[in-house]
């Protein structure tokens, strides 16, 4: 129950979207198989409906971010942020 | 002229100067680089030569800047130029105002010979590809800030994927030193840490003008980046170094912010098919307890008690309760957010899913959303998106061979 032990694990800091994608594939493939208890597979559901519900505010999300990157003088990383350039 | 015929070393040097000098000017001359030296200074000094011959030659640090290839030893080029005398030394030289490669023959042997070298030293193998990211959130795009090429690639990449954080790192694409600014920009991408994926690259030109995406060093930065590298330079037929070492090649600019990122709108579409997946492989799976525990009320109500057999079937009830309230809010959630964005909620709708070709198996009422679920042989009803047929289910082929339930 592979599936189950990630769940718990699971509760760490922010996910990437990658990351999050990817588990709630994991997720669709366990329910479509179908071999997990049932009150299990309604925490997965419930698990893969949060996890689609963080994806979708994600891809709704519509200004670009635009910043430089460039090191200063004295070697120093300098991240600025542009106002897009249009 | 002093008496006797004597002169001083100054005079005669000044009088062969006037000579060379005036005698001497906008010259095109065909020869090999040798002793080539870029000083520290800027200025770049080196020796032109054939079989029989040498000429110092010197190019200062203004000319070199424009030079679009990196000159060095055994190079063919042809040099533009006049030749001064350097009276404290008594030399003369070649004052070099432009190197060109000889054809871009010359250019085309340079870059063979370092795509068979680094080729050899196994650079271009594909077990050294990097996988690429498959949704990055944070694309660094190495290139000229004025290009066309940055143009295309941020509009591309807003336009599939406005939710993506871009990081530019301006350089020269083109000229001398551009090629370090190339490769430090992919190293300070690396330091920095920040970037799931690198593209860099530039707009279309003469081989000339895409020469520093041939240079070794730029080469050895892709090949050492740990961050995933797309390379697009110039157009579809150009091929350069930099394409061969990069973990994927684009064909253009643009095709690179197009390979990058997938499509917002595709995203969400497969989300909300997930979601209805996940959403019917629930209710499947409840349906099937519920026959079970409706089978074992009937087989076993005399050998065990009552109570226990009622809780188990309450226990079904308040799940599938509980599946029915959270997929309700999230589908209504998910509907309100769909419609906003791109309306592509309504791919989840049934009756335009019908229309696009698929149908409805239903047997006594229920769905039949697997072959293992239904009854053979037996009736069943068929629901287009016009109308219905019946049909006889005669026999069953699934993938694991005999599980058939009933």
């Amino acid at each position: 129950m592979t599936a189950l032990q990630k769940t718990m694990a699971k509760k760490e800091t922010k996910q990437t979207f990658e990351q999050s994608l990817r588990r709630l594939e994991e997720l669709v493939e366990t329910l479509e198989r179908g071999d997990v208890p049932l009150e299990d597979s309604l925490r997965l559901y419930e698990e893969g409906i949060g996890l689609s519900n963080e994806c979708l505010a994600i891809l709704k999300r519509t200004e670009t971010r635009i910043k430089q990157l460039s090191k200063d003088l004295s070697g120093r990383i300098q991240l600025t942020e542009t106002d897009g350039d249009e | 002229m002093a008496q006797n015929g004597i002169i001083t070393v100054t005079e005669l040097t000044r009088r062969i100067k006037g000579v060379l000098e005036h005698g001497f000017t906008e010259l095109l001359v065909q020869g090999e680089i040798s002793n080539a030296k870029l000083h520290s200074s800027g200025h770049f000094y080196f020796s032109l030569k054939d079989e029989s011959a040498q000429l110092n030659a010197v190019m200062w640090r203004s000319r070199v800047q424009n030079l679009p290839f990196r000159p060095a030893d055994g190079m063919k080029v042809i040099a533009r130029g006049n030749i001064t005398l350097y009276e404290p030394r008594g030399s003369y030289q070649l004052d070099c105002l432009s190197l060109q490669p000889l054809g871009v023959g010359e250019l085309q042997r340079a870059f063979e010979q370092l795509r068979n070298r680094l080729m050899a030293e196994g650079l271009f193998e594909s077990s050294r590809k990097k996988p690429l990211p498959e949704h990055p959130s944070v694309i660094a795009v190495i290139t000229s800030p004025t290009g066309a090429a940055v143009k295309d690639m941020l509009s591309v990449l807003r336009r599939r994927m406005p939710s993506l954080e871009i990081v530019l790192v301006p350089v020269r694409v083109q000229g001398a030193g551009a090629a370090d600014e190339i490769a430090g920009a992919l190293d300070l991408v690396n330091e920095w840490g920040g970037a799931d994926l690198i593209i860099t690259g530039r707009g279309g030109g003469s081989m000339e003008d895409l020469w520093a995406f041939n240079e070794e060093v730029v080469a050895r930065a892709v090949a050492r980046s740990r961050v995933p590298v797309i390379s697009a330079v110039g157009h579809e037929v150009d091929f350069t170094i930099c394409d061969f070492v990069a973990d994927l090649r684009a064909p253009t600019p643009s095709a690179a912010a197009e390979l990058a990122v997938k499509e917002a709108s595709d995203l969400i579409e497969l989300i909300g098919n997930y979601c209805y997946t996940m959403h019917s492989s629930v209710m499947n799976s409840i349906a099937v307890r519920r026959k079970t525990v409706e089978h074992l009320v009937r087989s076993y109500s005399f050998h065990r008690p009552i109570d226990l057999l009622r809780q188990r079937s309450q226990t079904v009830d308040e799940l599938s309760r509980r599946l029915e309230h959270s997929s309700r809010q999230w589908f209504q959630s998910a509907a309100l957010r769909l419609r906003e964005y791109t309306g592509r909620i309504q791919s989840l709708d049934p009756a335009l899913v019908l229309k696009r070709g698929y149908a409805i198996v239903r047997q006594e009422g229920r769905v039949v959303s697997a072959a293992h679920n239904a009854s053979v042989p037996g009736e069943a009803v068929i629901t287009f998106h016009d109308g219905a047929l019946s049909a006889t289910v005669h026999d069953r082929t699934t993938e694991d061979h005999g599980k058939e339930r009933d």
